[in-house]
């Protein structure tokens, strides 16, 4: 067990979460106090003790889920069900499922043998529409056979089965059958509002099949490969380290809901930094004034505090496909902060640009503000590729009036300009009438400059050039802005 | 007191004392009873922080039953619940003790009360070289006098630590204290003790249980996190809440109940600025049942919304959502 726990405790530290020496002792401690064969009290014990953040629970449930997959008697019938799979990766593809006698499971792989496709779809639509989670377990089992056609010994991660599996089942064509079959009994007249929900409970046990796919081509992959190999493939950033371009529609969700509880935090801990920065000269005056009340003696020395000026934001995005959500999260934390601005205006750009800052004022929901940006912003000028000169010179045409020294410019954007004119005069005009130019770009750095990123020719003219490939990144760079 | 080797169990825990819980099961059973559904997680680590003496740290959004967990294991175990809410600006004397310096003065006003007449009586200048002496004798006395458990002002942290009797500490919302201040909390909660320099340490008799509760609106620190059990209570599952739900809310039907439990999640995955918490939750199902409503319909979900939500715009977002705006459709 002390071995395993070794094992599982420099995986949790490989996927990037901060365990220390007390926290393993403390799981090795726990591990005491709860009965080993409930796999369940075994792993919130370890959630307990290891995991101190709500943002590492998933690396830590997908760890775990390798790592103490099969190793606990518990899991018998899986293991019978893993050697079936095993046999017939092996052989034909289309190979009968003897199902492993005793497991309980039993009814639905039963049923399974030589089971047509139409067949498998059938029984998944039952047991999801009467919502049994046993069935519906050992027919994701049943399908994960037939359509991941999983080959021992590949490298990858289990994305690919299960991306094939899911292709197979056509989950949206059921999710559209069950609705019409709920419709059907309620006898044709479904509120709007019932229909709602019972699209919702069945978006869950789509969701909850989902995850019993995943879980069973993880448990094959295991037992082809080992915990410590599959671990690796596995291993998925952070939330906070997932790359802006790169990431998938389930990790901007994910990030989407990080970006709300990292704005309060970041909002409170630089209201906090005003309030508490006491690095001012001795005021004299005010100390002396004060020191009447004990007789004439200074006691308490009173300091000037620093009222540093709250800063102006003007932040130009690009909005191109490729950058958008960077933009997008990044205009979130601003306006988020916003009360830490003096002003805050926005404007974005494709190849025309345009002033987005009507759609957040007076409007307390950011997130319905960027969507109107989205559909309603006049960035078109020719062909909606990107063109950062036309846009700059566009800017400085109608807003350069309007650039104080105590205006910040962010400018966002990979600077890819598709060749056209990079027109850097314009940043450089910038320059000297606004405090600071900071150029934001969502592209790691060994990539700036190569193609047809002209990132060199605005970064002479800026006053800085910060890589903000995660909300880590992006989230450091806002603190000190502000 | 006891000394310091007995209270140490193998790998430097300190010795639980008696189990409050002897099992998970036991744990989860016996908070039902009293009223709080805990699920197997939440049973777990309430059963591993009894076991292992350590705090336990609970996160998760507002109004999903952090500070009633502490309660509930408080009313279960019998017994006191000794609460030390967080504020901005929480020093030493308001969380750990404070010496009572009007008593203090008092005493040493009464002490002088007392030598003076001898003072007086005597020859003026005689006494003056061998009343160094005493004085200093005195003063030693009245030193000890006035710095002994008389003088002190107990808080919750030392108050949790003092008593005999079994207690629960609820350190509540603990984020909203300074970074520098949380260092207060350390010596309580990994030694169970608290250091005073005028009287030395005070040792806890009994072990109490201790829960610390934020709200996440900033990171804690490493060190307090080490010594800490984590829970996150996320919203509850479906299940959990409609069970919640007919447990708190009394004359509620079992229909209706699964009704607000499965509005409540279509509404908890929108995108909302604040997600309706269980209490809110339970509010609503209040409000459903005073108004007699036996079957939610569009109107009447329109016209109790406000209860679960708190902003305009997540208001406008549900209805449009929930599609309980737009239209009168009569309810099947």
């Amino acid at each position: 067990m002390l071995d395993v726990l070794t094992g599982f405790v420099g995986e949790l530290r490989a996927a990037g979460l901060p365990v220390s020496m007390t926290e393993a002792v403390d799981a090795a401690e726990a591990v005491h106090h709860i009965p080993l064969e409930d796999r369940d009290a075994l792993k919130y014990a370890l959630a307990a003790t290891l995991v101190k953040s709500s943002a590492h629970w998933k690396a830590f449930e997908t760890a775990f889920e390798i790592y103490f997959a099969l190793r606990t008697p518990h899991h018998g019938a899986d293991e019978e069900g893993r050697a079936d799979g095993e046999a017939e990766d092996a052989g034909e593809e289309q190979g009968e499922q003897p199902t492993g006698p005793g497991t309980g499971r039993g009814r639905g792989g039963g049923a399974g043998e030589a089971m047509s496709a139409e067949e498998l779809a059938e029984m998944l639509f039952r047991a999801l529409l009467s919502a049994n989670d046993a069935q519906v377990a050992a027919l994701a089992r049943q399908a994960v056979t037939r359509y991941a056609g999983m080959e021992p010994g590949r490298p990858v991660g289990g994305t690919y089965y299960l991306y094939r599996t899911l292709r197979n089942l056509d989950l949206d064509g059921m999710l559209r059958r069950l609705l019409e079959t709920a419709r059907r009994e309620a006898g044709g007249n479904l509120t709007a509002l019932e229909e709602r929900l019972a699209r919702d409970e069945f978006q869950v046990r789509l969701d909850k099949l989902r995850r019993e796919l995943e879980d069973e081509i993880r448990r094959r992959l295991v037992a082809d490969r080992g915990s410590e190999a599959l671990a690796r493939s596995v291993r998925k950033p952070l939330p906070e380290d997932v790359d802006f371009m790169h990431a998938t529609r389930e990790e901007l969700t994910a990030l989407r809901r990080a970006i709300h509880p990292l704005t309060r935090k970041l909002a409170v801990r630089l209201a906090r930094k005003r309030r508490h920065g006491r690095k001012g000269p001795l005021d004299f005056r005010s100390t002396v004034r004060h020191s009447l009340s004990t007789g004439g003696v200074p006691v308490d020395p009173k300091f000037r505090y620093p009222r540093p000026a709250k800063p102006e934001i003007f932040v130009v995005a690009d909005i191109s496909g490729s950058v958008a959500s960077f933009a997008r999260f990044t205009l979130h934390l601003v306006y988020a902060i916003s009360s830490q601005f003096s002003k805050v205006r926005s404007f974005v750009f494709i190849d025309g640009i345009d002033e987005v800052t009507r759609f957040f004022e007076g409007v307390d929901d950011v997130a319905e503000a960027l969507h109107r940006i989205n559909t309603e912003a006049d960035v078109v000028w020719v062909d909606g590729h990107s063109d950062y000169g036309h846009a700059f010179n566009v800017f400085w045409e109608r807003w350069a009036e309007e650039i104080t020294p105590r205006t910040s410019i962010l400018l966002l954007g990979d600077a890819r300009n598709n060749y056209h004119a990079s027109q850097a005069w314009v940043v450089q005009e910038m320059r000297h009438r606004a405090r600071h130019v900071y150029w934001l770009n969502p592209e790691p750095r060994a990539y700036w400059g190569t193609g047809d990123s002209i990132l060199g020719e605005y970064a002479v003219h800026c006053d800085a050039v910060y890589e903000c490939r995660n909300l880590r990144q992006l989230e450091l760079f806002v603190s000190e802005l502000a | 007191m006891t000394g310091p080797d007995d209270r140490i169990g193998p790998l430097g825990f300190p010795d639980p004392g008696p189990a409050r819980f002897s099992s998970v099961t036991d744990a989860r059973h016996r908070l039902a009873e009293s009223g709080y559904l805990a699920d197997d997680g939440i049973a777990g680590v309430v059963h591993l922080a009894d076991r292992l003496a350590k705090p336990v740290l609970v996160e998760g959004p507002a109004g999903t039953g952090k500070t009633e967990l502490a309660k509930s294991v408080a009313r279960v175990t019998g017994s006191r619940l000794i609460r030390l809410q967080c504020y901005e600006g929480l020093d030493e004397s308001k969380a750990l003790y404070e010496w009572n310096y009007k008593k203090q003065l008092l005493r040493i006003q009464a002490q002088q009360l007392v030598d003076e007449p001898a003072g007086v009586g005597s020859d003026g200048t005689a006494a003056a070289g061998g009343a160094g002496g005493q004085a200093g004798a005195t003063w030693r006395t009245l030193e000890e006098d006035i710095f002994s458990e008389e003088f002190l002002l107990t808080r919750p942290l030392l108050e949790a630590i003092r008593t005999t009797d079994p207690v629960v500490l609820l350190v509540d919302e603990v984020d909203r204290v300074e970074l520098e201040t949380e260092a207060l909390l350390l010596e309580v909660l990994s030694e169970y003790q608290v250091s005073i320099p005028e009287l030395g340490t005070i040792r806890a008799e009994r072990i109490p249980m201790v829960f610390l509760t934020s709200n996440n609106t900033r990171e804690l620190s490493e060190a307090l996190k080490r010594r800490c059990l984590y829970l996150h209570l996320d919203y509850p599952s479906l299940e959990r809440e409609r069970d919640i739900v007919r447990t708190r809310v009394p004359g509620i039907t079992e229909e209706l109940a699964d009704q607000v439990a499965r509005i409540v999640r279509s509404l908890r995955t929108l995108e909302l600025k604040k997600y309706p918490s269980v209490s809110e939750t339970l509010d609503w199902a209040r409000t459903l049942v005073v108004l007699g409503v036996e079957s939610i319909d569009a109107e009447q979900a329109k016209a109790t919304l406000h209860v679960l939500l708190k902003y305009r715009s997540d208001l406008e977002r549900a209805a449009k959502e929930l599609q309980v705006a737009d239209q009168a459709t009569p309810s099947s």
